[in-house]
């Protein structure tokens, strides 16, 4: 069983701002059915870009139900600016933290957030950059990378904790492992040029 | 606590504990030793093998105790391989148990074997035409569990153990799951080699059963002292098999409660589910089940929230979906059985035993009306009273 803290399992039998949000004008959407996790992100936001409410629907797990309710507290009073800086560790955190193996809950509730600012904004989010690594769950090269630098990620396994990849079919999981074996090897020889 | 998942493990029944403890505690001898101290609990372990041979219609010597079902599993691919060194391909299905499964990715990936898994239709049942074609000259081995652990399908082991026998190709059996829950004869299914598990049978955890029918070129897998007539060494866990013995004896005596009680109960828990929650639906063939396996999947919620509100409840049981084991795709059961994502995700496993009443049934639907419901309300693939 999973060593929840008392606050996901308190976040997850009571989630807060749960349901379609009436006024919203900003939606965020991430995950699907066949992922098993997905989360609908709504905001209402004012004129001076200040989130003055927010809700979201989801399925999944429960740290995923608990981390977008911790989400939506969270970002609710601020600005969209300062919404924009809020990371999957902040999340993390509220929650006092998540099972190392949950940690993608929070990473969707980062990428909705995202996308909810950018559709407030009206800015089309263009297809990813780089190249397509994990199909089952949208993950490109270039995500991985920045995941094994900002993360301290050492192998698949951790890969597919954070961001899923490598989890659905594994047909990837040859091609992750010599990203992060990459990644890894360039980390350390610019640390030794440092 | 309502415990509704036998298929993971079982409660050794007060039976099993009383005849275990003395060998536990003052009878410690050693079986090989020679004196009546040892002698008596040699007695003992002799009396145990011959209580499981009866479970299964074996013959005592056919029995070899192992120390769980994942090692039986081991030893009988183990052992044909080693006795055809020269065929490299082998038989499994799409669904086995990880004890053959991962077995067989092992074998594949780093011994040069090639594997055959063959796949089910959406009812969990054997394309028995790809498993008849794939067998040839190079088949060392074929492996086919008796009964499914997740959805609790039961295979047609006779009929594929005679195909195999015409070809003189091995047939291996897993039949921990369906061991104590249906009847199982080796001689009249032909099987040559059968595994068995004491803690899915009441008995405890660390003991299991790998039949070799007489006549089958067995090398050991633990080689060592001269127990179990040099088919595995090591000294005998004389306490858990002789708790294994009685709680074989047991089985064989509970096997008809297990076909009128028990499935009587399973069938209730199943029709008032289907009846009370919408957007339900049964994995596998249902003609064809153990008596005491419900496979059943909630559309648009996923398994493990379902887990963890049935635990505040003191419900006991297993998901389908993989999101509790640690990897985030369905179990490869429901996917090899093409089972829609919407349904795999929150499918859960409940498996009965003769210690579950019908008042436990009602508590269990009684509480996930309201949870399946609460799940449904935060869902966004759930609208109006159905998915979307």
């Amino acid at each position: 069983m999973w060593n929840y803290s008392e606050k996901v399992m308190e976040h997850f039998l009571k989630p807060r701002n749960v349901g379609e949000l009436e006024g919203a004008n900003a939606i965020g959407e991430t995950g699907s059915l066949s992922c098993g996790d997905a989360l609908k992100l709504y905001l209402k936001v004012d004129e001076n870009e200040r989130i003055i409410d927010a809700s979201f629907m989801t399925f999944g797990c429960a740290s995923a139900v608990a981390s977008s309710s911790a989400l939506t507290e969270i970002i609710k009073g601020m600005t969209l600016d300062d919404a924009a800086k809020i990371t999957n560790d902040d999340i993390a955190d509220y929650l006092g933290g998540l099972p190392k193996e949950k940690m993608h809950c929070s990473v969707m509730g980062q990428a909705a957030l995202k996308k909810a600012i950018a559709n407030f904004r009206g800015i089309q989010i263009l297809e990813k950059p780089g190249d397509m690594v994990c199909e089952c769950f949208d993950v490109t090269d270039l995500e991985i990378i920045d995941a094994v630098k900002n993360n301290g990620l050492e192998n698949t396994e951790d890969v597919t904790n954070y961001l899923k990849a490598g989890g659905g079919c594994g047909k990837c999981l040859d091609r992750i492992e010599e990203i992060v074996h990459k990644t890894m090897a360039s980390m350390e020889t610019s640390s030794a040029a440092d | 606590m309502i415990y509704t998942d036998n298929n993971a493990t079982t409660r050794v029944a007060d039976e099993v504990i009383e005849e275990m403890l003395p060998y536990l505690g003052q009878f410690y001898g050693n079986p090989s030793s020679m004196y009546g101290f040892a002698d008596m609990v040699n007695k003992k372990v002799q009396q145990a093998r011959t209580q499981v041979a009866d479970l299964i219609n074996a013959d005592p010597g056919e029995i070899i105790f192992t120390a769980c079902g994942t090692e039986s599993d081991n030893a009988a691919v183990n052992a044909a391989i080693s006795a055809f060194p020269q065929k490299k391909h082998i038989i499994t299905t799409a669904v086995e148990h990880p004890a053959i499964r991962n077995l067989c990715f092992h074998l594949q990936k780093n011994k040069g074997y090639k594997v055959t898994f063959v796949p089910v239709d959406k009812k969990g049942r054997l394309d028995l035409d790809t498993l008849y074609k794939a067998m040839s000259d190079d088949t060392a081995v074929i492996s086919v569990m008796w009964a499914n652990n997740e959805t609790g399908v039961i295979f047609p082991i006779a009929e594929i153990a005679q195909k195999a026998k015409e070809k003189g190709i091995w047939f291996h059996t897993d039949a921990v799951q369906a061991a104590g829950k249906i009847p199982i004869d080796v001689k009249a299914a032909g099987v040559d080699m059968l595994s068995l598990s004491g803690h899915k049978i009441h008995a405890p955890k660390g003991i299991g059963v790998l039949y070799i029918k007489k006549g089958i070129k067995f090398s050991p897998f633990l080689i060592g002292g001269h127990q179990e007539k040099g088919r595995r060494g090591g000294t005998e866990n004389t306490a858990s098999i002789i708790a294994l013995g009685k709680a074989c004896e047991l089985a064989k005596a509970h096997l008809p409660l297990m076909d009128t009680q028990v499935r009587a109960i399973r069938d209730y828990l199943e029709t008032r589910l289907l009846e009370a929650i919408p957007a339900t639906s049964v994995n596998g063939d249902t003609e064809n089940r153990l008596p005491n396996t419900l496979s059943i999947g909630f559309d648009a919620v996923e398994g493990e929230s379902i887990l963890m509100l049935m635990n505040q409840a003191g419900i006991c049981a297993s998901s389908g979906s993989a999101c509790t084991s640690g990897s985030l795709d369905p179990s490869h059961v429901l996917m090899a059985m093409q089972v829609p994502f919407k349904s795999a995700h929150g499918t859960i496993r409940f498996s009965l035993s003769h210690y579950n009443t019908k008042a436990e049934m009602d508590t269990i639907v009684q509480t996930l009306i309201p949870a399946i419901d609460k799940l449904r309300q935060i869902s966004p693939f759930w609208k109006d009273g159905k998915v979307v």
